[in-house]
């Protein structure tokens, strides 16, 4: 197995290494460059792992906790980079001159930045940890394969790392939240088979005679983005030395493709993936049962075939026929209960252990998440409808709706799971400090706050200056009174923002102190007894 | 439920177990929400209303219209219609009438002001601000120092044609570069320049302002005048006053003489309408130097 592992690596370096050499693309000779320092750093870890392994076969259940572990790592890394680039664009959008006129730091090249880093790199490898942890525990088997899930990790890197990059060399096929170029996403589609494989098989060898719901959430997510993925990235490169490459959809159907990719990438990336990690972590903390086995069926199957179909209402009021914008804002307005199904069974799993709210910050930030998670999909519904849409679409009360999921649902559930996960991982009794995470808690409860409120009143001040118009129905404002009108809550956004910075780096000391196995001095005394971290 | 004998009775809510237990995880057997499924279904109810009122199913080169026979194509057009047939009486007759004579009438300068107001916030704030107070450049538009007139038919004639534009009749006119052209040495356009500010009272250097009367003379009177107040039909701009296109500086003003000065306004006539032009020519004349 090993060296077909090896003999695969050194194909893919010397692939790399011949078009580095044949290429006068000065984007791909880096990005090759990339390829071929992976593909030694690859085989390096190959050879160790062959002479580092203990003879004799591994005990029957010993649960391959590294992999998450570096799962960890990764997602507060580049968590703090997302977070950080977000930030830096919040500036930039207050005060302009903030680019410093480089262009590698413009808006247009470091927004993809910030977007990848916090959907695909944070938001990815909290789904990659979480879903390698919870499959694991909840099927009772370890994780499938020993090379496999550490091709799926490092190779979900090198792709992070190349299209992070390629944003800030100019390398972008200008496609949302799928900026990557078509080697990148050959790159990434073979990097998700490989996830789907791990995550099946390890499904198959199970030691429970059910499938947890949370895994039907991981793997409605992992399929879909790869159907996603792959459609949506069909294209003509101009050479196989270059980055250039032609979409294979244009117009009007380039735009609806982008947004049947872009609305399900939030539906199967950023809400089934991390409904998963709901389902597993909030009724593994609240130590209670999950509230409806039915609910959980019931809204994960309406979920799933609905959310597929609601994307056309990203497009209202442009080119796309009449008939597909009532498809989309149907299947929108029919996706609010089904969604809503997540939020009850998360909150109702917490009857008879609201109490523990008092006493447990981090059981309180994964509450307030599916509080925020109930309040975007009722907000996405709204938006939807077109007399709604008419009003906000273009402005930023859509910045808002993100942020109000991005932040408060995907960020806060993630950082729960990261509270809960880094003391199982390094085998400590608890958190180093819960003070601090309750500090962590109300400093980016209080961004967010900041954050949707300052993006509500600007997006309706803009979409209400856009459509004013005089008695004889001439436009009152200019664009320019516009912009000028946004500045104050741009403002208050970037501080916002901040805020929720500061809460994420208080969050990684936090973690690197417990995972150094560390308590907080004036903690020590007054911890209860250790849980059931010992069993886990 | 295939694991009914492992059923586990939950005292807090009182509901079962599903008896299926994962890493201690259990689900209770609880029913769905009511208030939930009813809800549910209303959307669904509602949905499947909004499809059969609406264009809403494709067939192979069209859809279903849907009942209420909507198009979004066609509520545009009827809005449009509807705005365009209330200006109508008004647009017809700011149309016929010239600038002056519509300057004139008072119900056709409030229906310009209004037009024009949100024209030039659109197309000409982006040079000369949202308030027209210009920039080194870009005139001032709240002034009576006009480059090429500042009567409502001239105003009109600048917006139409533009200034040095494509336009067969662009107003172009030319003022060169001295240095450039090899007419005046550096220190000459020192002294012309010292001239030029003491027309407005603004040199320091009285000796060698006196120096570059003679080369103004020479040179710059052809197109400036005599005294230095400028020409509309060239438009030659007006040096005799203390407003300055390209700053107040005598840096900026050695730099005009030395390598001249083009301007362009591009010309507007094709891209706004007949009506629109004149709604802007009006408005401008009206901001407060209008002559």
């Amino acid at each position: 197995m090993k060296f077909l592992w090896g003999a695969a690596i050194v194909a893919f370096t010397l692939l790399a290494l011949a078009i580095a050499g044949a290429t006068d693309d000065a984007g791909m000779r880096i990005h090759a460059g990339i390829f071929v320092l992976a593909g030694i750093l690859g085989l390096f870890a190959l050879v160790k792992m062959h002479f580092d392994e203990a003879p004799g076969g591994t005990a029957p259940l010993v649960y391959n906790d590294a992999i998450v572990k570096a799962g960890v790592i990764a997602s507060t890394f580049w968590g703090i980079v997302g977070f950080s680039a977000g930030l830096v664009l919040a500036l930039q959008l207050a005060w302009p001159a903030l680019n410093f006129d480089i262009a590698w730091l413009n808006f247009g090249r470091l927004r993809p930045v910030h977007t990848s880093a916090v959907i695909f790199a944070f938001g990815g490898n909290v789904l990659l940890a979480t879903s390698f942890h919870v499959v694991q525990r909840t099927c009772r088997a370890r994780l499938a394969g020993e090379i496999a899930p550490w091709f799926v990790f490092w190779g979900y890197q090198l792709f992070l790392v190349l299209a992070a990059s390629g944003y800030l060399l100019g390398i972008t096929q200008s496609k949302e939240y799928a900026e990557p170029e078509w080697y990148v996403d050959i790159w990434l589609t073979l990097v998700w088979v490989g996830y789907l494989l791990v995550f099946l098989a390890t499904l198959w060898k199970r030691q429970e005679p059910h499938i947890y719901v949370a895994n039907w959430f991981y793997l409605a997510f992992i399929v879909t983005v790869a159907v996603l993925h792959v459609i949506h990235n069909l294209s003509v490169p101009v050479a196989w030395t270059g980055t250039k490459s032609y979409s294979l959809f244009g117009g009007v159907q380039g735009a609806l493709t982008q947004w049947w990719y872009g609305h399900n990438a939030v539906g199967f990336f950023l809400t089934a993936g991390f409904l998963a990690i709901m389902y597993y972590f909030v009724p593994k903390r609240a130590e209670r049962p999950v509230y409806s086995y039915r609910l959980s069926i019931v809204h994960f199957w309406s979920l799933t075939f609905l959310y597929i179909w609601a994307g056309p209402h990203h497009l209202h009021y442009t080119a796309l026929p009449d008939w597909a914008q009532t498809l989309g804002m149907v299947f929108s307005i029919m996706l609010w209960m089904p969604s809503w199904g997540g939020m009850i069974n998360g909150l109702m799993t917490l009857s008879g252990a609201w109490d523990k709210l008092r006493t447990d910050p981090v059981l309180r930030i994964l509450v307030v998440s599916i509080a925020f998670y109930g309040m975007s999909t009722f907000e996405g519904p709204l938006m939807s409808i077109k007399a709604v849409n008419a009003l906000s679409h273009y402005t930023d009360w859509t910045i808002g709706h993100v942020h109000s999921g991005a932040l408060g649902w995907v960020g806060f559930v993630s950082f729960g799971a990261l509270y809960v996960l880094t003391p199982i991982l390094w085998k400590r009794r608890d958190l180093y400090s819960l003070t601090l995470v309750n500090a962590h808690f109300w400093i980016a409860t209080l961004g967010i706050v900041l954050y949707i409120t300052a993006m509500w009143v600007s997006g309706i001040l803009q979409g209400l200056m856009w459509r004013a118009y005089d008695e004889l129905g001439f436009l009152s404002y200019s664009f320019v009174e516009t912009v000028e009108a946004m500045h104050p809550f741009y403002v208050i956004r970037a501080g916002g923002g901040a805020l929720f910075v500061l809460g994420a780096l208080i969050m990684a000391y936090n973690l690197w102190r417990t995972a150094r196995g560390d308590v907080r001095a004036a903690e020590a005394d007054n911890r209860p007894a250790a849980p059931a971290a010992a069993t886990a | 439920m295939a694991a009914n004998d492992n059923r586990h009775h939950d005292d807090v809510t009182g509901t079962d177990t599903t008896g299926h237990e994962w890493d201690g995880i259990r689900e209770l057997d609880t029913p769905l929400p009511r208030w939930w499924l009813w809800v549910f279904y209303a959307t669904i109810v509602w949905a499947l209303g909004y499809a059969i009122a609406m264009p809403a199913v494709p067939l192979i080169s069209s859809a279903t219209p849907g009942v209420l026979g909507f198009t979004e194509r066609g509520r545009v057009a009827a809005e449009l219609k509807a705005v365009e047939e209330s200006r109508a009486g008004l647009r017809a007759r700011l149309a016929a009438a010239s600038p002056s004579a519509a300057r004139a009438d008072s119900e056709l300068l409030a229906f310009a002001q209004a037009g024009g107001r949100s024209a030039f916030a659109v197309n000409c704030s982006q040079c000369h601000g949202s308030g027209a107070e210009g920039r080194p450049g870009y005139p001032n538009l709240n002034d009576d120092d006009w480059l090429w007139g500042g009567t409502p038919e001239a105003i009109h004639d600048s917006i139409r044609f533009g200034i040095r534009s494509e336009h067969d009749e662009a107003r172009s006119g030319d003022m060169p570069g001295f240095l450039t052209d090899e007419v005046l040495g550096r220190g000459q356009i020192d002294a012309v320049a010292e001239y030029v500010l003491s027309l407005s009272e603004g040199s320091t250097d009285a000796t060698l302002a006196a120096a570059g009367k003679p080369l103004f003379a020479e040179h710059c009177t052809a197109c400036h005048g005599d005294a230095g107040t400028g020409n509309k039909e060239l438009g030659a701009p007006n040096l005799a006053d203390a407003i300055w296109l390209h700053g107040a500086d005598k840096a900026a003003l050695a730099r005009t003489i030395a390598r001249g000065r083009k301007g362009v306004m591009p010309a507007w006539e094709g891209r706004l309408d007949e009506v629109t032009i004149k709604q802007l020519a009006l408005y401008i004349h009206t901001l407060g130097g209008g002559e």
